[in-house]
């Protein structure tokens, strides 16, 4: 197990995408080292597009799911700033408490900053311009917390003694000299601003009537991060704010990562007593993801596409480690830079018109890209041989080609979604899940492999022809709908089956009636039950059962039409959801790398340390170094000798040893003569050398001193060798 | 009262005023003018009121000095962050916006003594001035110096002026070791079931009689004097609940004598409000709202304690699981729970009778971060790389406050937490990852 100063810190992985884009000459950086030089400027238009794109709709997306708490919250703001001027009895016996919203978000703390950034324009633009939010990590005490209040309020400058200090006392007589952080100096403040408000500025005012003249904008604090405020200072400061709640309209925003309980474990009932508060949930980050994924992924607008191994390292990044929808995002934008940049076809990666106009401007060495595309391969095989040759030689021929490929392409993921709604829809709410509760999950499964030739969808269609007939009914009609909108040939034939069917379906219902309805009952009611069943081996069993039985039965008509509508189903996944892998040129959309995608997102510090410390001809690109059975040369960095050393020893490390054993093969690396008395010995500069790497290993926190043994250190990483 | 009401040098129609504002606290304002003595006397120089919350220390305070016009400055101690601020604003409430603007940026003690002797040389004292300082136990927080200073204040600046010191602790608690001048020590003890009868019954709402009102502080007091004495509070409540009460009679079912019909209809109502508003489970917005719509839908709200459930990421379950096994399990046991082949380990040696189940008792215990990734790594599932995110979703867990750092935060070589989640909680969030805990439990074996 590890432990050790350097690989305990946070190492914040700051995607290069943003950055790039925004700097002066971002197009040279991302013309280096790229591959196929020819068409950088435009795969950079292009990657900058899509990334623009992208951008915008996340941040609509993320306003629209927030603005439901929002604009309750905008609501009790208003109340609070409107309820104040009550005189009535109760209102003047109450206790005046501070308004308080306690805002639960959730613990993907990233994504908070764009929720508050939405927050406090909101707020400015519709109830008051009073709107200052803080963050726990500049307020360590109640003067900085005070200081950086009345800063964002009044928006000048506070005055600050610490400062002062170190201004050598050259200004001993300041302007302001009644502007020391407190509330008594907002107070003025804010007095001055209302008076101004009330008379000046006629012609600005005249748009918000008299209305307006009586009401005191509230003056909102937002605690973006309440959990990581030291309580003590969170306290006091309350308790001052209460102090002059009669005479300043404040209010509070608590940012809660965690549960509201937290509330009251920061705040003693003194003080919470001093708060009138008010919760706020907001949507969960798995359904942020979830409408994220569904919106911006799974549709055919984006021609950018993730395969399912990078899909599969994204989502696992926010499901086992930070639940934060903005690192997804970050994610795929590194995706999408490292598509565009390391792929000189993804030219081809956008809209149908540009990309064909694309193939026509594609020159020879693209072509023989394309050539090499293993999909492209497999496509030949499967042509003629006349037509093998001249795809292989014919350069217009080829383009020709491509265009088709393009457009077959498109058609693909045309179909591919609405048929994995439609799967979705009408798997995700069988028993156990056999494709996933979530589109996300099944998506997975469909980038994979052939679904139809998954085990779970066999299991999941025998379940489906288990459904009762209003349940298969309302399924199926949900698909009709999902079709209805898609703007496809073939899934507007695929939709007016489907209503065929449904219809057919209907009339049995009327036809039902006179026969007999009995039979049924017993066939379709068992999977009402298997809904309750937690045993796998139960289930397989009323399976087996219900099998049986049927076979020995004639098919009553509605199974009959159950039948042909789930092979109509069927029909639809075999020829539209097959893996993105088995389309001719799918490698121009599709980003596969996961191993850079895991490797930039989810940094493993100290692999790469050891990584580095065991292949330094790697890392130095020194192939001197290099020897044959993979072992660290003797000429290699000392710390590197030492590392190797360290490696042999156990738990404590002998320093003598080490030395000793350190100077030996660095004398072999001088190619001293073994036999010569100097071999192995220790002069002043090996010594010198060996202590500086030892110190560098204990600094890279592979070993510390020990108090056991003063002449020996101790080793704190094990294995990784 | 009759002390109260003749005092030299105060006009009577003042101290009258006074005295109808202070029920309950004639003895207390009694002593207290009786220490001020005349105007224009030297007072005694510092003055220690102490009582619990709410016992009217600053209400007397305030009353006296507002009514008999004495010249004062009141503050508190929580706001004057630092000695700077206190000084500016005694001496701006007692000379004015130049006088504070006379100090200099970064003013000490002495700084702030010149400048009051200056200006107290300025405008000599005519009446005794008052320096009341509100929650004066925040002052042993302050310089060493500055509590002793304050104390014989009248001796520093050779002026007619007294520091009050209103605190919620006893004197005892205050005393610097190095010794220091005695206050005068006042003492106001809490209200009586009856005094705070009297104090609350004065509220009454304008439409409705003095004895309707006091028969609903009767049956407030009876529901919440167990729990609560904090005059304040117990207003506040009053004020909450009272249309709840006349409601009855506004809708003229009930008579407003019919005491013991008020009663009924009431006091279910209190018992409620009692495990909610009072504790602050629900806010006095919502409560009113509540009970508007209460006869429609009584629909069972939940409390701020209510919501405990919070989503993690899934390594951050078992991060914090392992945190907690760290936490309450003794470090010689992890070899038995996370070692397969943990060979011969005595049963008499592993289980000390003494020491089961004591650990849930004590508390969580510190552990070293190396433990902590130990146990992670053979408590979770599949194989994890230790990569950033997982010591940052450490760093995240601090933050959160569902684990605490216990070694200070630039100690970057082995740092120590402690788990500071509740056994409920980790058992709901073992339950999510089906992981059985309590089978890793040494208290539970
Ligand atoms: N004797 C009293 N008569 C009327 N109101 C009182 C009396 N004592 C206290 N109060 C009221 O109770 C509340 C709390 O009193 P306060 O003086 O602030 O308590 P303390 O300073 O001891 O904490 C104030 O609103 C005050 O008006
Ligand atoms: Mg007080």
């Amino acid at each position: 197990m590890s432990t050790s100063s350097v690989s305990k810190g946070c190492f914040v992985f700051k995607p290069s995408g943003k950055k790039k884009m925004r700097e002066l000459g971002l197009e040279d950086h991302f013309a280096e080292g790229c591959e196929g030089a020819e068409n950088t400027a435009a795969r950079f238009e292009l990657c900058q597009q899509l990334w623009d794109k992208l951008k915008t709709d996340t941040e609509a997306l993320q306003d629209e799911l927030n603005r439901k708490v929002l604009d309750s919250l905008l609501d009790l703001t208003r109340k609070c700033s409107t309820t104040r001027q009550h005189s009535d009895w109760a209102s003047k016996m109450r206790a005046s408490e501070i308004p308080t919203a306690a805002l639960v978000l959730g613990v993907n703390v990233p994504d908070h900053d764009m929720t508050f950034q939405s927050l406090s324009e909101l707020l400015q633009q519709s109830v008051t311009p009073h709107v200052a939010s803080v963050q726990a990590k500049e307020c360590g005490t109640l003067k900085h917390l005070m200081k950086r209040v009345l800063e964002r309020l009044t928006g000048t400058a506070v005055d600050d003694e610490e400062e002062e200090e170190e201004g050598a006392e050259q200004t001993s007589t300041p302007l302001h000299k009644s502007s020391h952080c407190s509330l008594s100096t907002l107070c003025d403040w804010y007095n001055a601003k209302a008076r101004k408000s009330s008379t000046g500025t006629p012609g600005k005012k005249r748009s918000s009537p008299t209305k307006d003249e009586h009401q005191q904008p509230p003056v909102v604090i937002i605690f973006k991060d309440l959990e990581a405020f030291n309580p003590r200072v969170l306290q006091n400061f309350i308790l001052i704010c209460s102090l002059y709640i009669e005479r300043l309209p404040l209010m509070f925003i608590f940012g809660i990562a965690t549960s509201p309980s937290t509330i009251q474990h920061m705040l003693p009932h003194s003080v919470s007593s001093l708060l009138c508060i008010e919760l706020f949930q907001s949507l969960s980050c798995t359904q942020h993801l979830a409408t994220v994924i569904d919106k911006l992924i799974l549709t055919p607008q984006f021609p950018f596409k993730l395969n399912g191994k990078v899909m599969q390292v994204l989502i696992s990044i926010f499901l086992y480690h930070d639940f934060s929808v903005r690192n997804f995002i970050k994610g795929v934008q590194l995706a999408l830079l490292e598509h565009f940049h390391s792929q000189p076809l993804s030219v081809l990666c956008c809209k149908k018109k540009q990309a064909l106009l694309n193939v026509t401007q594609l020159g020879h060495l693209d072509l023989e890209r394309v050539r090499q595309l293993p999909s492209f391969k497999r496509y030949v095989e499967r042509q003629e041989h006349q037509e093998q040759v001249s795809l292989l030689t014919d350069d217009g021929h080829l383009k020709e080609v491509c265009q088709r490929l393009i457009k077959d392409l498109r058609k693909y993921h045309k179909n591919y979604y609405p048929v994995l709604r439609c799967l979705h829809t009408l798997t995700s709410s069988l028993p156990r899940y056999p494709l996933g509760k979530q589109i996300r999950e099944l998506h997975l499964i469909c980038l994979e492999k052939n679904v139809s030739e998954n085990e779970d969808y066999q299991s999941a269609m025998k379940l489906l022809k288990m459904l009762a007939k209003d349940e298969l009914i309302t399924l199926l009609q949900r698909c009709a709908d999902i079709l209805q909108s898609v703007k496809s040939k073939k899934m507007r034939t695929a939709h007016v089956q489907l209503e065929e069917l449904l219809a057919k379906f209907k009339q049995l219902d009327s036809a039902a009636v006179e026969t007999a309805p009995v039979v049924e009952e017993n066939i379709t009611s068992p999977v009402r039950n298997l809904q309750k069943k937690t045993d796998l081996f139960q289930l397989q069993k009323t399976l087996l059962e219900m099998n049986e039985s049927r076979r020995s039965k004639k098919l009553s008509p509605f199974e009959v039409l159950r039948n042909d509508a789930l092979e109509f189903i069927d029909g639809l996944v075999k020829s539209h959801l097959c893996p993105p892998e088995s389309q001719t040129l799918n490698e121009a959309c599709y980003y596969s790398s996961s191993a850079t995608v895991r490797r930039h997102l989810n940094a493993a510090p100290r692999t790469s340390i050891q990584a580095a410390l065991r292949t330094p001809y790697y890392y130095i690109q020194n192939d001197s170094l290099k020897t044959e059975d993979g072992s660290v040369s003797n000429a290699a960095p000392d710390i590197c000798i030492a590392y190797k050393l360290h490696l042999e020893c156990g738990r404590l490390i002998n320093l003598f040893d080490w030395l000793e054993a350190y100077a030996t093969v660095v004398s072999a690396a001088e190619g001293n003569d073994p036999d010569s008395d100097d071999y192995g010995k220790v002069d002043e500069v090996k010594h010198a050398r060996f202590i500086q790497a030892v110190s560098e290993l204990e600094f890279l926190g592979f070993i510390k001193s020990t108090k056991q043994k003063t002449d020996h250190v101790a080793r704190l990483t094990w294995g990784g060798c | 009262m009759t002390a109260l009401l003749q005092h030299p040098g105060y006009e009577d129609e003042s101290l009258q005023r006074v005295a109808e504002q202070l029920p309950c606290r004639e003895a207390q304002s009694a002593v207290l003018l009786s220490l001020m003595g005349q105007p224009q006397q030297y007072s005694y120089p510092s003055i220690f009121i102490y009582g619990h919350r709410a016992s009217g220390k600053s209400h007397v305070m305030h009353v006296l000095l507002r009514e008999l016009e004495l010249p004062h400055a009141t503050l508190s101690c929580v706001e004057c962050v630092s000695g700077v601020l206190l000084f500016e604003r005694v001496l701006l409430s007692l000379f004015g916006h130049e006088a504070a603007a006379l100090l200099p940026r970064s003013a000490s003690l002495s700084d702030f003594v010149r400048v009051y002797r200056q200006q107290c040389s300025l405008s000599p004292a005519e009446q005794t001035r008052f320096i009341v300082m509100e929650k004066a136990e925040l002052l042993r927080d302050a310089d060493a110096n500055l509590l002793p200073a304050l104390l014989r204040l009248q001796e520093l600046v050779e002026d007619n002026v007294t520091v009050v010191l209103l605190s919620e602790i006893a004197w005892d608690k205050f005393r610097p070791n190095t010794g220091c001048f005695e206050p005068l020590l006042l003492h106001f003890p809490d209200y009586s079931k009856g005094e705070l009868q009297q104090i609350l019954s004065q509220d009454r709402h304008p439409s409705y009689s003095a004895d309707f009102y006091s028969s609903y502080i009767n049956i407030l007091l009876g529901v919440f004097y167990s729990v609560c004495r904090d005059l304040r509070e117990l207003r506040h409540l009053a004020a909450l609940n009272f249309s709840k009460f006349c409601e009855p009679v506004a809708e003229g079912k009930v008579k407003e004598t019919d005491t013991h019909k008020l009663w009924r209809n009431i006091e279910p109502h209190l018992k409620k409000a009692m495990q909610t508003v009072y504790l602050r489970e629900v806010s006095s917005l919502q409560w009113e709202q509540m009970q508007q719509m209460e006869e429609k839908e009584t629909g069972v709200v939940r409390g701020l304690s209510a919501h405990t459930h919070i989503e993690l990421p899934y390594y951050s379950k078992f991060l914090l699981i392992a945190a907690y096994l760290a936490s309450y399990n003794p470090a010689r046991t992890d070899k038995r729970f996370f070692l397969k082949h943990h060979g011969k380990i005595k049963k008499t040696n592993f289980l000390k009778k003494n020491e089961k189940t004591s650990n849930h008792l004590l508390g969580p215990k510190p552990f070293p971060l190396d433990r902590l990734l130990a146990i992670f790594y053979s408590v979770v599932d599949n194989r994890v790389a230790p990569t950033a995110s997982i010591f940052s979703q450490i760093s995240s867990l601090v933050t959160l406050q569902l684990l605490a750092q216990v070694s200070h935060e630039d100690q970057l070589d082995a740092p120590k937490y402690k788990c500071a989640v509740s056994m409920d909680f980790i058992c709901a969030i073992s339950r999510t990852v089906n992981f059985d805990i309590v089978k890793y439990l040494y208290d539970f074996l």
